[in-house]
Formats: structure tokens, sequence, C-alpha cells
């Protein structure tokens, strides 16, 4: 599977808010932290917000801050607003008999890998993803 | 990458008192009671049964039942495991059959301590590799035994409706 850049700005977003959990954070100091397009970053924020992972506070020193738990909150959590899990055959709507039946056993199949990779997502938390990214760089 | 940090010790709660032993015939109703309030299903029967086998006088060596419990003896959780070998050409292995942590006191530390006692019980019989089989949309479990370092094994659970 692709994931999404959204998805991508959303993981580091996320994960640098849960970093320092008592300060509030610009979208604009997120961006530059990771190279990002801030008005891209701007959407994805917005949406978090919706989903109730951050929250926005305004005025002075305003910003946001990370509202989830991160022993918690998974992988799926955080990227599921920017996903679509349901895999696509390319082919046309109308099919003959064989084509119908080769399709047909396709959808089972994507289905099947579907439901996978959507357990996987939503088993792995943002410390267990932090975790075998450091564990990864260790091993390179 | 390394920049990233999370710190979670202030996000959990106070660790408490427990002791880890292992399981008696007097820990059953509790056993029962705590199974029950997890999943909303009374298997009596069925911890009766499974404290024979694993706990009773002629069990295999390598069945394991501990339970945690607090400084006053309350059962706080418990961990039901066994070593099994060559099914489907695997060598032996440890299982985690069952692991249940009273939700009152979850995020404490116990469920940890719970899987280090029984992962000491499978190292010192030379068990090298732990494995488990959790529902799919178990969110709680996954996320616990992946944030122990369990991921994805070799093997793929297959299964069938029987009409």
């Amino acid at each position: 599977m692709k994931l999404q850049k959204a998805s991508r700005y959303a993981l580091y977003a996320v994960l640098h808010l849960a970093s320092a959990p008592d300060k509030q954070h610009s979208t604009a100091e997120i961006a530059e932290e990771y190279g990002i397009s801030i008005h891209h970053l701007a959407k994805v924020m917005r949406t978090l917000v919706r989903s109730g992972l951050i929250e926005s506070v305004r005025g002075v020193g305003g910003g946001y801050h990370f509202a989830g738990n991160v022993r918690r909150t998974t992988l799926w959590d955080v990227i599921h607003e920017f996903e679509s899990l349901e895999s696509d055959i390319d082919s046309p709507d109308e099919l003959s008999g064989n084509a119908q039946i080769v399709i047909s056993g396709l959808d089972s199949v994507n289905s099947e890998i579907d439901g996978l990779i959507r357990s996987t997502l939503d088993s792995i938390t943002l410390k267990t993803l932090l975790r075998y990214g450091v564990e990864n760089l260790d091993r390179a | 990458m390394s920049g990233i940090k999370i710190d979670t010790a202030k996000m959990k709660n106070k660790k408490i008192a427990i002791d880890i032993r292992q399981v008696s015939k007097a820990d059953n109703a509790a056993i029962v009671a705590l199974d029950a309030e997890i999943t909303g299903a009374n298997k009596s029967a069925y911890w009766t049964d499974i404290l024979d086998r694993f706990a009773g006088p002629g069990r295999r060596t390598e069945r394991y039942f501990l339970v945690a419990t607090s400084a006053d003896d309350e059962l706080l959780g418990f961990i039901v495991g066994e070593i099994r070998a060559w099914e489907f050409g695997s060598p032996p292995c440890g299982w985690v059959l069952a692991l249940n942590v009273s939700p009152g006191h979850r995020e404490r530390g116990i469920g940890e301590s719970l899987l280090d006692a029984l992962c000491t019980e499978f190292r010192n019989a030379d068990i090298t590799t732990l494995r488990t089989m959790v529902l799919g949309n178990d969110k709680v479990n996954l996320s616990f035994f992946r944030g122990e370092g369990l991921a994805a094994g070799p093997y793929i659970e297959l299964e069938k409706h029987l009409d």
C-alpha cells in the first residue's frame, strides 16, 4: 500500500506534538522542522482537530497540542482520515461470464488483504512506531 | 528521527506493588469473575478445566498459569502459557494462551510483569520464540503485544465456517 502524503504529514505533526505534550506548537514550526509545505500541513492539521487527536489553542502563543494517549493512539487513528483501504480493481462495469468470475475472486482476495492491513495499522501505537523506526535505523 | 522522543512515564498510572505466583485452585472464582468482567461471558466450566490441566497435580511441566495479586491477595490479572512443539513444522515455542488484567488496574505494568514472568519460564526451558493469536479487531491486546515486541510471524491463521 502506498501512503498518502497527507498521512505522512499527519504522523509528523502528531508525533511532534506528542513528544512535547505540555507545549503549543504552530503549523509553521512543524512545517519548518520537517521541510514540508505549510499550506498542505495546515489542511492536515484541521482534519486532525476534527478527529479529536489534536486541539488548537487560539491567541498569543497559541498553536496545537496533542490530545490523545500515545500508549493507545494507533497508526490507523492518525491516518484513517486520509486513506482508503478499499483496494480497487481496474475493470469495466460490464463483464463477460469468465471475466466476472475472475474479478469476483479478486474482490475476495482484496477484502482479505484490506482486513489484514487494517488490523496491522490499528495495532501499532505511536510509541511502537517510533521503536520500529529507531530499531531499523540502529540495524542500518 | 532520533529527535522525536515520547516520554510515556508521565502518562502511566502509578505502579502498584504486585506479587506474581503460580495459580492455585483457590483462585478459580476470582479468575472466572475477572474473565466474565472482561468478556461478558461466564465460563466457569472452561476455567475449572484449564486450572485442572495447568495447575492440577498431574500437570505437564510445560504448562504455566501465573496470577498477579495485590498486597491483600486481590487477583489483578493472570496469564496462561504453554510450550508447544512441531505443529506444522514449528520448533518448540512458547504460546501465550490467555492474558487478562483487571480493567481498573490497567496501564500499571501488570500485563508486562505477567508476560515477563512467563517469558522467564520459557527461557528457563530453552525456548527462544514467543507466540500468540489475537482477534484482528482486538486493539487493546494487539497493541499491547506489539508494544512488548511481538510482530506478525511466519504463520497465518486460516479458518472456515462449518455448516
